[in-house]
């Protein structure tokens, strides 16, 4: 009776097509949207994942997120310097300054300020120069998407495309001049801006003079220090606030979710496709049963029991499932493929599959039973009818 | 000397649909003969189609008794009236019901599948019966691809593949024009029929009159009189 039940499916071409096509759709929206969504989550703490090397992060006590900068006085390095555990402190400066470009525009740059000797801290992949070319003067290192897109110079020509900066050109930051030593590679930041490395002093000098200009303290434990432990007690020692780097990418992660609107976002449009995908899926389905009712109702008179009849009718449903969930992540994933160099935030973590995988598998049940009820119900004595 | 096959007493079934009551059958007594083919004649809408649901069970009465064979399928669990009808039961409609999917082979073999016949047996069968009734070419066409005679002949290969005792047929000729009508009959009564196959078919079609043993002429719900070249004491 399998046998007839998927012959029956896919006899019905354009039926079959439309139910695959719904569950196709609706598991393309439930995973390719969540991808987005846990790419874009990512991006707002890649900055803390690209500095790496530092155990334990040290910031007044009132920041909520990476980007919420609330500067420190240096003389709070000496004091995280002086606790016990600790292996290094270095200072970073995390700022927001204004880049004056070649044509007289300006573009926001995010600076960040390393240690002027250890230069800890720095981009985690270079794609030219090296890092410790910051410390010829003027120095910085820019990420290389920012001098594709947002630092690169205009071109000449009305639809030329714009000039990629090299190593050598310069920039104005905050009036000051800067010379590109080095090109980065960097995770993009969620709000993908520009990223500049320069040394922590030289940052000092390109910032708006403030008495407080220090970000973060990053702070490396000695070997077998226990990292809740020091961060209890650089809090408790300076009454600012130490977070592992794991802890400050779920606290930026977490007031992200808080926040903003782009968790309810991202829940709407899942719960459209899923609505959407379930009343195309869903409705071809039942329509599908309807049709072939007198079909069910020939087998029924000839003896085919109930049970069988809704053996029958979940193996339809589990089959077209089947394929319109393949159909659904594998678009997504060639959708992740296709984006994999644009500006579009993806992440396609297996917990995904297992999401819009129960989420296609509800739709399936749900029209299944639809139609189990209808024909369970069924009245054999149709059969005569005209 | 053959037995009864089939043994209504007093059968009445009402539609109830809102507050409107059809009495379709109103006290049905007819008895039909192992081996016989009963015709069913009657005007539209007298209780025919109705009383051959009844028969083949898969419609309840509301009152009096229908037996086959001598067993009483009102008072089968629904498991055991199944089985019943899969075994026993071999039915011929007027708008051949066959699935439009499977060629015609597949739908041959569709009874003996429910029966539960492994596939490969069921269609060897299938195929056999198939040259019967004149279709062994034909075994691997959709009904689709078939005239209305040959699916007619398919479905009636498919009444008969799995050896039932009865077999019902509602109007099996009106969707036919009169040739094919009539070799459908041809077949009926000389492949379909035999001392152990009773079939009852139902039929305004008066060309095909001649084919019946007996003729029950219904109206309103009743019998009014059973004619026919063989009275049931003959053909007992
Ligand atoms: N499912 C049903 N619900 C309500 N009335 C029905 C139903 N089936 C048949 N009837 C009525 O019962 C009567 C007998 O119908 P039927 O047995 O189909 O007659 P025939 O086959 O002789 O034309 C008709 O009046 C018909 O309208
Ligand atoms: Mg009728």
């Amino acid at each position: 009776m399998n046998r007839i039940a998927l012959k029956m499916l896919m006899g019905d071409r354009g039926k079959y097509f439309g139910i695959v096509m719904g569950l196709t759709f609706a598991s393309l929206i439930m995973t390719q949207q969540p991808a987005i969504f846990v790419g874009l989550m990512t991006r707002t703490f890649s900055f803390i994942s690209d500095v790496g090397l530092p155990d334990i992060w040290v910031m007044d006590a009132k920041v909520q997120f990476v980007d919420d900068i609330k500067p420190l006085q240096d003389t709070e390095l000496y004091r995280v310097r002086g606790i016990s555990g600790v292996e290094w402190a270095m200072p970073m400066y995390k700022g927001l300054l204004k880049a004056r470009l070649t044509d007289g525009t300006f573009q926001t740059c995010n600076v960040v300020g390393l240690d002027d000797t250890t230069l800890i801290g720095g981009p985690p992949v270079m794609l030219a120069g090296r890092i410790e070319d910051l410390r010829r003067s003027d120095g910085i290192i820019v990420d290389i998407d920012a001098l594709k897109e947002k630092l690169a110079k205009p071109s000449g020509t009305p639809n030329g495309k714009p000039i990629q900066l090299q190593i050598g050109d310069s920039l104005e930051l905050n009036d000051h001049r800067a010379i590109i030593v080095g090109i980065a590679k960097v995770t993009r930041t969620f709000q993908s801006q520009p990223v500049i490395y320069t040394t922590y002093s030289r940052a000092k000098s390109y910032a708006p003079k403030e008495r407080k200009l220090l970000s973060f303290v990053l702070v490396k434990a000695k070997p077998q220090q226990n990292l809740t432990e020091l961060s209890q007690r650089i809090r408790k020692n300076t009454g600012l606030a130490a977070y592992t780097q794991q802890e400050f990418m779920d606290l930026t992660y977490q007031y992200f979710m808080k926040n903003t609107g782009i968790p309810i976002n991202f829940g709407i449009s899942v719960l459209l496709g899923f609505i959407v995908g379930a009343a195309i899926a869903g409705q071809t389905f039942y329509n599908f049963t309807l049709e072939n009712i007198r079909q069910f109702g020939v087998l029924k008179a000839m003896g085919t029991s109930n049970w069988t009849l809704l053996r029958m009718i979940l193996l339809q449903a589990i089959l077209v499932g089947l394929i319109g969930y393949g159909m659904g992540v594998g678009l997504t994933a060639w959708f992740g493929y296709a984006m994999r160099n644009t500006i579009l935030a993806f992440r396609f973590p297996w917990q995904l599959l297992v999401f819009s995988g129960a989420g296609v598998s509800l739709i399936c049940m749900f029209a299944a039973l639809l139609s189990i009820v209808k024909v369970i119900r069924l009245e054999p004595a149709i059969v005569f009818k005209g | 000397m053959s037995a009864i096959a089939v043994h209504c007493q007093n059968l009445v079934k009402i539609y109830a649909t809102g507050n409107q009551k059809v009495t379709a059958l109103n006290g049905i007594n007819l008895d039909i003969a192992q081996g016989e083919l009963m015709m069913l004649v009657g005007p539209s809408g007298c209780g025919k189609t109705t009383l051959i649901s009844v028969i083949a069970g898969i419609l309840d009465q509301d009152d009096g008794v229908c037996e086959l064979f001598g067993q009483n399928i009102l008072k089968m669990r629904s498991a055991e009236k199944l089985k019943f009808r899969a075994q026993n039961i071999g039915f011929v409609f007027q708008a051949f019901n066959l699935l439009p999917a499977l060629n015609a082979m597949e739908n041959v073999s569709v009874p003996l599948i429910i029966n539960g016949v492994r596939r490969q047996t069921a269609e060897r069968q299938a195929a056999a019966v198939l040259e019967q009734v004149g279709l062994g070419e034909r075994r691997k066409s959709l009904p689709a691809e078939l005239s209305g005679g040959q699916q007619q002949r398919v479905a009636i290969a498919r009444a008969l593949v799995h050896s039932p005792r009865l077999i019902v047929c509602d109007e099996p000729t009106s969707a036919l024009d009169h040739e094919s009508g009539r070799n459908v009959m041809t077949l009926l009564k000389d492949v379909a029929l035999h001392k152990d196959r009773t079939l009852v078919i139902v039929t305004h079609d008066a060309r095909i009159f001649e084919f019946a043993d007996r003729m029950a002429k219904m109206d309103d719900g009743h019998i009014v009189n059973v004619s026919g070249s063989k009275p049931l004491h003959e053909a007992l």
